[in-house]
């Protein structure tokens, strides 16, 4: 029996990949999760298995071809039968080609009669009530206008009816987010020709690049943002990260000062709940969320990828030093799947390890809140009645004006420096 | 060269005229071919219309007998069966001409003739004043509806044997007729021949009569049934017929039948309807037809080949005339460019029989076949104060409710005038409607209506009219 390999569900919003690379080749015997092509999807490279095990058949895609999610990437015979091969049902170019040439009147009608069925199928035979969406027919039709799958309406109506209203709200979520999403790609004005300055080189964007490009510019045209900076006083959590950093390593992780700002950062989000949320300007909702995923800016060679870590909160410092160590590891190595690179609720950019004072790092929408770390400095601190050598991190908390007020981010960043200072605190929350 | 259409109807039955009429409203160039000198195809001409005005003739004759326990009595009837010929002529010509005239007005390009497919944009039609003309067409709806299913084994060439359309014909009265198939146009047009007086006998293949129907619908007809008809024999075949001096000899086939020949003077095959998909040159286009013969359409009603559509009967089930209207509809405005699709809620089904049975939505039957979970609120008209007035007590309304949702997922009743009050169970399920909205709608009394807010109280375990409490 012929099956199908298709490219399955790989992340959140994910609807087509790029082949980097065809791992098989036709005639090729191949087991079950063997992986068949290497496919590059917003910002990850990962390997698809095989679903199916036997020879390879055909191979329906290419390098450098984009493949859509649920797309056939391969066909294999499989072991069990070779005979049984349902039709497949014909599309109507298929069935063109296929049409019978000169034959008998007769005989036409009855080849007719006996294709394979098509996709032209009296769909309202089999319906039931209950699985029809429960609107009245104008607002079917509506809805049909609109482009709108009535099954991904919420009805706010009694017995969950879908009122016009529900529908024009939900069409009205979309546009809003395609245009906006468009914006910052279409206001481009005319670019100058650099060439005529002196020699240029022209690369295109990488899929990174491009992703990269979009998310932050739109990031940038929708969110109002405000950068509050502080410093905190990390002299002795630093005293305690190189007393502790030894065991870390032996359990295979970096202790590094980002797997206590991720730590840090979780608990500030239980404490001030309106940072662990996201707007949604369609429906005017905040959508608060009860778990806390912290992303981690890592520079790749592929450029800027934010893996996700998560439930931080319910993890100690030594198992987040662990998994961070992976997962950046993961990233650079091109590793890691789409689906680790999403779901994060607030981001940690740290770029102590490089240099560099104060940044205005861009918040990444949905989320609501990033916090840029600078590398810290030795600085004179006044501390009763004297300056002392204290080793000083610099501190920016950009975040979404629309859902926190100014208060709210002094409020917040405080928070995080005094956790920073001590680590004590952290302990308390729970 | 030939002339270049904008849009021809083929066929011009209630999908056909309806589709036309709406195009033509909406600015197209229309085209509409039939055999028939007007618009209006089997309904009209052959089938509800002319069914129903003999229905009602049956009606008034049954009615009048049962006055005299109120204490009218008409001395006794003389039918006039040349007179009732007339008067269901005139119905049917009424209703034609008067399609006919609103056609002209609409200034649709009527032909009367039948069009073939020559291929995918030229129909070649042969008009019925005997010259031919090729028409091409940028789009086309197929609307040529369907005839009854002939059993070849049991046809047989004689007077005394007759489809629907030969005992609307109503040649004569004939003493004894036999009804094969106990199915909703079986039932109607025997209904009609034991009111005029003849001895009707139904025989019916299944366990019971309007297989599809709701078991307590049925039964409530069964039991007038049982008094009208003759004999109704049950799970049993006709297998077969044999011409005789005065009639024609039926042999029967099954357990439970004792006379296995038994004599008829006349014999109506009413065994189903079949599309009309076949002698047209639809194997000159894309077209495609199912194993059933009916042709295949998506949503829009288009057909394999994109100028091509198909509506009503030659469409698929159910073969009803309101089904094909409204898919007329929609392949108008799916040609108009319009985002259209055939997304009906419920679509009813009516048996005009004495009482009528008419349901819509979901039966029960289809619940338990396709396991949906419902509950039933069912109120007996033997509580309705209009039931008790029309000396009818017999009938049923019975809502099937979504226990979750407390939507209306099904209405089913039975009893005089199901017909015209499932219309409002139609809207309830077509607006999601849940129970407590038929309840808190006023309805008028004294009607029958009543019994739908009444059932939907019943739910609740507080109709007025019965005392059954909700079981905790």
């Amino acid at each position: 029996m012929i099956k199908e390999v298709r490219l399955p569900e790989v992340g959140e919003n994910i609807e087509s990949g790029e082949v980097v690379k065809v791992l098989v080749s036709i005639g090729e015997e191949i087991k079950l999760e063997q992986p068949v092509v290497e496919v590059e999807t917003d910002k990850a490279i990962f390997e698809v298995p095989s679903t199916e095990a036997g020879i390879v058949k055909e191979i329906l895609i290419k390098e450098g071809e984009e493949i859509k999610v649920n797309g056939v990437i391969i066909k294999v015979e499989t072991a069990e039968s070779k005979i049984e091969e349902k039709p497949e049902p014909a599309k109507p170019e298929a069935k063109e080609k296929t049409k019978p040439e000169e034959t008998s009147e007769a005989d036409k009608m009855e080849k007719a009669e006996k294709q394979p069925e098509s996709e032209k199928q009296d769909k309202t035979e089999d319906r039931i009530p209950e699985q029809i969406a429960p609107a009245s027919p104008s607002v079917r039709r509506l809805a049909r206008e609109l482009g709108v799958d009535l099954q991904n309406v919420t009805g706010t109506g009694s017995g969950d009816r879908i009122t016009d209203e529900d529908v024009k709200a939900y069409a009205k979520g979309i546009i809003i987010s395609k245009q906006t999403a468009g914006a910052a790609l279409i206001t481009q004005q005319k670019m100058p020709d650099f060439s005529a300055y002196g020699e240029v080189e022209i690369k295109p964007f990488s899929k990174v690049r491009r992703i990269t490009a979009e998310t932050l510019s739109y990031a940038w045209n929708t969110v109002p943002h405000v950068t509050q900076f502080d410093k905190a006083d990390i002299t002795e959590l630093e005293e305690f990260r190189q007393k502790h950093k030894g065991k870390i390593e032996e359990a295979g992780g970096k202790l590094t000062l980002t797997a206590f700002l991720i730590k840090v950062a979780a608990t500030a989000l239980k404490v001030h709940p309106q940072f662990n949320a996201s707007v949604d300007m369609a429906r005017g909702e905040i959508i608060y969320k009860k778990y806390y995923h912290i992303g981690v800016a890592v520079d790749t060679d592929r450029g800027l990828l934010v893996p996700v870590i998560r439930d931080v909160d319910k993890k100690s410092v030594a198992r987040l030093a662990v998994e961070l160590t992976e997962i950046s590891k993961k990233a650079r190595d091109k590793k890691i799947m789409p689906d680790e690179l999403q779901g994060g609720n607030f981001t940690v950019s740290n770029l102590g390890g490089i240099a560099g004072a104060n940044f205005t790092p861009i918040v990444y929408w949905p989320q609501v809140a990033i916090l840029g770390v600078g590398r810290s400095t030795l600085e004179p601190v006044y501390i009763d009645g004297r300056f002392k050598p204290r080793l000083m991190m610099p501190l920016g908390l950009s975040y979404d004006h629309r859902i926190i007020d100014g208060a709210d981010g002094a409020r917040f960043i405080k928070w995080v420096v005094d956790a920073l200072e001590d680590p004590f605190l952290l302990a308390l929350e729970d | 060269m030939a002339d270049k259409k904008q849009l021809i109807i083929l066929g011009a039955g209630p999908g056909g005229y309806a589709a036309a009429f709406y195009a033509a409203d909406i600015g197209m160039d229309v085209t509409l071919i039939d055999p028939e000198i007007n618009p209006g195809g089997v309904c009209l001409y052959r089938g509800c219309i002319p069914s129903k005005t003999l229905l009602h003739i049956a009606k008034v004759i049954n009615e009048s007998e049962k006055a005299a326990e109120w204490g009218v009595k008409f001395s006794k009837r003389e039918i006039n069966i040349d007179k009732i010929r007339e008067w269901k002529g005139s119905v049917v010509s009424k209703l034609t001409g008067g399609l006919g005239h609103l056609s002209k007005q609409r200034k649709i390009n009527y032909i009367q003739g039948r069009g073939s497919f020559e291929s995918s944009d030229k129909l070649k039609v042969e008009k019925a004043d005997g010259s031919t003309e090729m028409l091409s067409f940028e789009n086309i709806i197929i609307a040529t509806g369907s005839h009854p299913t002939k059993i070849s084994s049991l046809s047989i060439d004689s007077d005394r044997f007759i489809y629907s359309s030969g005992a609307l014909d109503l040649k004569d009265i004939p003493r004894t007729m036999l009804v094969i198939g106990g199915g909703y146009i079986g039932l109607e047009l025997g209904t009609v021949y034991a009111a005029l007086g003849s001895k009707v006998s139904v025989v019916e293949m299944m366990p019971g009569l309007l297989p599809g129907a709701d078991r307590d619908l049925v039964a409530v007809l069964a039991k007038r049934a049982n008094k009208m008809f003759e004999s109704i024999y049950l799970n049993t075949t006709a297998e077969g017929i044999v011409e005789t001096k005065n009639g024609l000899k039926v042999t029967f086939e099954g357990k439970d039948i004792k006379e296995r020949e038994q004599e008829f003077e006349k014999v109506l095959m009413a065994v189903g309807r079949q599309p009309n998909s076949k002698n047209f040159g639809l194997e000159n286009t894309k077209v495609q037809i199912n194993h059933k013969g009916f042709i295949k359409i998506d949503d829009k009603r288009q057909t394999d080949d994109p100028a091509i559509y198909a509506i009503g009967d030659v469409a698929g089930e159910p073969m009803l005339a309101h089904k094909a209207s409204h898919e007329g509809r929609v392949a108008v405005e799916a040609i108009n460019g319009q985002k259209a699709a055939f997304d009906p809620g419920a679509i009813p089904a009516v048996v005009f029989t004495d009482p009528e049975i008419a349901w819509c939505g979901l039966t029960e039957s289809e619940a338990k076949e396709k396991g949906v979970d419902y509950q039933v609120a069912k109120f007996p008209w033997g509580a309705s104060g209009r039931a008790a007035t029309l000396g009818r007590n017999d009938g049923v309304t019975k809502l099937l409710i979504d226990p979750k949702t407390e939507r209306i997922l099904g209405v089913g009743i039975a009893g005089p005038g199901a017909g015209e009050l499932i219309a409002e169970g139609v809207l309830a399920i077509e607006m999601a409607a849940k129970v407590e909205d038929l309840s808190l709608t006023i309805h008028p009394h004294p009607t029958l209506s009543e019994t739908i807010m009444e059932s939907a109280d019943v739910f609740f375990g507080t109709s007025t009219h019965i005392y059954r409490p909700k079981r905790k």
